[in-house]
């Protein structure tokens, strides 16, 4: 469980973290999700106490990161995966958070295999090592002090897809046995796809959060029909609110469900009928757009 | 398809104990010697040690084959390898980048300087112990080679002068890291201090009388040279303890105030 609390960050007079609160709760994953720049990365450090935060204060477990006596065996952090000494081999840089968390000598071997990597590759340096390849090595220096707390920054940057997939199913996992997932994504898709919670940052702020359910369900229904028009009609004709999609699909507010009733009722065949996950995205890509145009002025 | 295996997830955080100060030396004293530099630069202390007693055996005239010379010899590099070993240990965590990890395992910035600054010293007083080995046994084959006297002319008490002037260049080093956390600023800075700054301060104290009686004060070097010598008596203990504060214990206060407010990145 981690709780954060009106947590501020400012540079100068720039405020780049502005009054976040969300709570990342345990057996579930928590996307992190904003553009580039919109501090996520700021947000995480000052959670694992690498930056002071300007205002507010985060907790994992009721208490302050700092306050944690091994923080090795409750959080496992991976802020920046190819933040490591590329002279060090990647057995070695297991070795150390071994070392130092006082865990028994054989959890590098176990880690190593666990994520994947071949002993020939751990007995490398880390300098030689793709983005994909430090990916599992920052994760097995996350998981060996066997945490109940997991915080990555774009942990699937750098994985090619069966990778991404492995990260997923890991995440999920861990999540399932109970533990406590809160990842950063600048991909929509990415959270969309592994995450139970969606936190949504734009500019410091939070602009959006809750449930991955609660966020796609108020985005409503987009539905196609052989014969659209006596769909836009027999919609119409139950009290519901239509409106064209640019690609000429209809959207709704109503439910799938409802919507897939009045079809049935008036003998109309469905072509398509989903939940409008155009919410999220439209927010998101307006956030992008915004965070994009403000690099160019800049 | 790799098979996902996990540990079993506790819901509550186990109850487990801190992370004592000597397993945070342990690990920092393994990361002096874990990569190749460092552990070139710490195989470079026994190399120099080597290479200075046979060089010191080969080229030093016969009446200067004593212990001192020896010592002088082989304790020189040591002035110059110990303080880069001492500021590599600290700046690596901010020029490479590893701080992201180290302050995450031990989230309280002035242990891990501590653990440093212990780790540091052990090697310190351990390249010394070698030191001390390469210079006994290079007396004792020197003069057997010349067919000279052995002349034993360092005591116990002025080796341990000479380990402390040593520990010094060794702090001043961990000085200037904390204080510059980038590699080759403190680096430049340190030989700035130890060469350029004592050929300052003595043109000065030549040319202007008054800066004299200062510059016993002020000199850190100078102030080093009689632990060096042997030679230090009271009133220059004191001014070591000046020169010190000066150039060590200051910046140091200054640095490791800087190093809790900053941000790792």
């Amino acid at each position: 469980m981690i709780r954060i609390e009106s947590l501020s960050k400012k540079y100068g007079g720039r405020t780049v973290v502005d009054d976040v609160t969300f709570t990342a709760r345990p057996g579930r994953v928590t996307g992190f999700l904003g553009p580039n720049g919109a501090g996520k990365s700021t947000s995480m450090r000052m959670m694992v106490g690498l930056t002071r935060p300007h205002a507010g204060h985060v907790t994992i477990y009721d208490r302050s990161f700092a306050e944690l006596p091994n923080p090795g065996r409750v959080v496992g952090v991976m802020l920046d995966a190819s933040a490591q000494h590329a002279g060090r081999t990647g057995r070695e840089i297991l070795t150390l958070a071994q070392r130092t968390m006082g865990l028994p000598p054989d959890r590098v071997s176990e880690m190593v295999e666990r994520v994947g990597l071949t002993e020939t590759a751990a007995e490398r340096r880390v300098g030689t090592y793709s983005l994909g390849m430090r990916q599992r090595l920052g994760v097995a220096v996350a998981l060996i002090g066997a945490p109940s707390v997991l915080i990555l920054d774009e942990p699937a940057n750098g994985l090619d897809p069966a990778g991404i997939r492995w990260m997923r199913d890991l995440l999920r996992a861990f999540a399932d046995e109970g533990g406590t997932v809160l990842l950063s994504s600048h991909l929509l898709h990415e959270v969309e796809v592994i995450a139970d919670d969606i936190v949504m940052i734009g500019r410091g702020r939070i602009v959006s959060q809750g449930s991955k359910e609660v966020l796609l369900k108020g985005a409503g229904t987009v539905v196609r029909a052989r014969d659209t028009e006596a769909l836009e009609r027999a919609l119409g004709d139950s009290g519901l609110v239509t409106t064209r999609t640019h690609d000429g699909a209809l959207h709704t507010d109503a439910e799938p469900t409802v919507v897939g009733l009045v079809a049935c009722e008036s003998g109309l065949a469905l072509t398509e009928l989903r939940t409008a996950d155009g919410g999220l995205e439209e927010m998101f890509l307006a956030l992008t757009a915004d965070t994009e145009r403000e690099g160019k002025a800049a | 398809m790799t098979t996902i295996t996990l540990d079993p997830v506790h819901e509550e955080p186990l109850h487990v104990r801190g992370v004592p100060l000597s397993r945070v030396v342990g690990v920092e004293l393994r990361k002096m010697f874990d990569t190749r530099a460092g552990f070139w630069l710490m195989a470079s202390i026994v190399i120099f040690a080597l290479v200075s007693t046979v060089a010191t055996i080969a080229f030093a005239p016969e009446s200067d084959l004593t212990f001192y010379t020896f010592s002088a010899a082989i304790g020189f590099p040591m002035t110059v390898i110990l303080p880069i070993i001492a500021i590599l240990a600290i700046t690596g965590e901010w020029s490479q980048r590893t701080g992201l990890t180290t302050f995450t395992l031990v989230p309280h910035r002035m242990r891990v300087i501590l653990a440093k600054v212990i780790a540091s010293l052990i090697v310190g007083v351990a390249s010394m112990l070698i030191a001390l080995v390469f210079g006994v046994a290079g007396n004792l084959i020197g003069p057997a080679i010349t067919g000279t006297d052995r002349v034993w002319d360092v005591s116990l008490v002025h080796f341990l002068e000479i380990v402390l002037g040593s520990l010094i260049s060794l702090l001043l080093g961990t000085t200037l890291g904390i204080l510059f956390r980038s590699s080759p600023v403190a680096l430049v800075a340190y030989f700035v201090i130890s060469f350029l700054v004592p050929t300052v301060l003595g043109l000065l104290a030549a040319n202007e009388p008054g800066f004299r009686d200062l510059q016993r004060w002020v000199d850190l070097n100078l102030a080093q040279s009689f632990l060096f010598d042997g030679t230090i008596s009271g009133a220059q203990w004191a001014q070591l303890a000046v020169a010190t504060t000066l150039w060590l214990v200051l910046p140091a206060l200054l640095g490791l105030r800087l190093v809790a407010r900053s941000e790792v990145k």
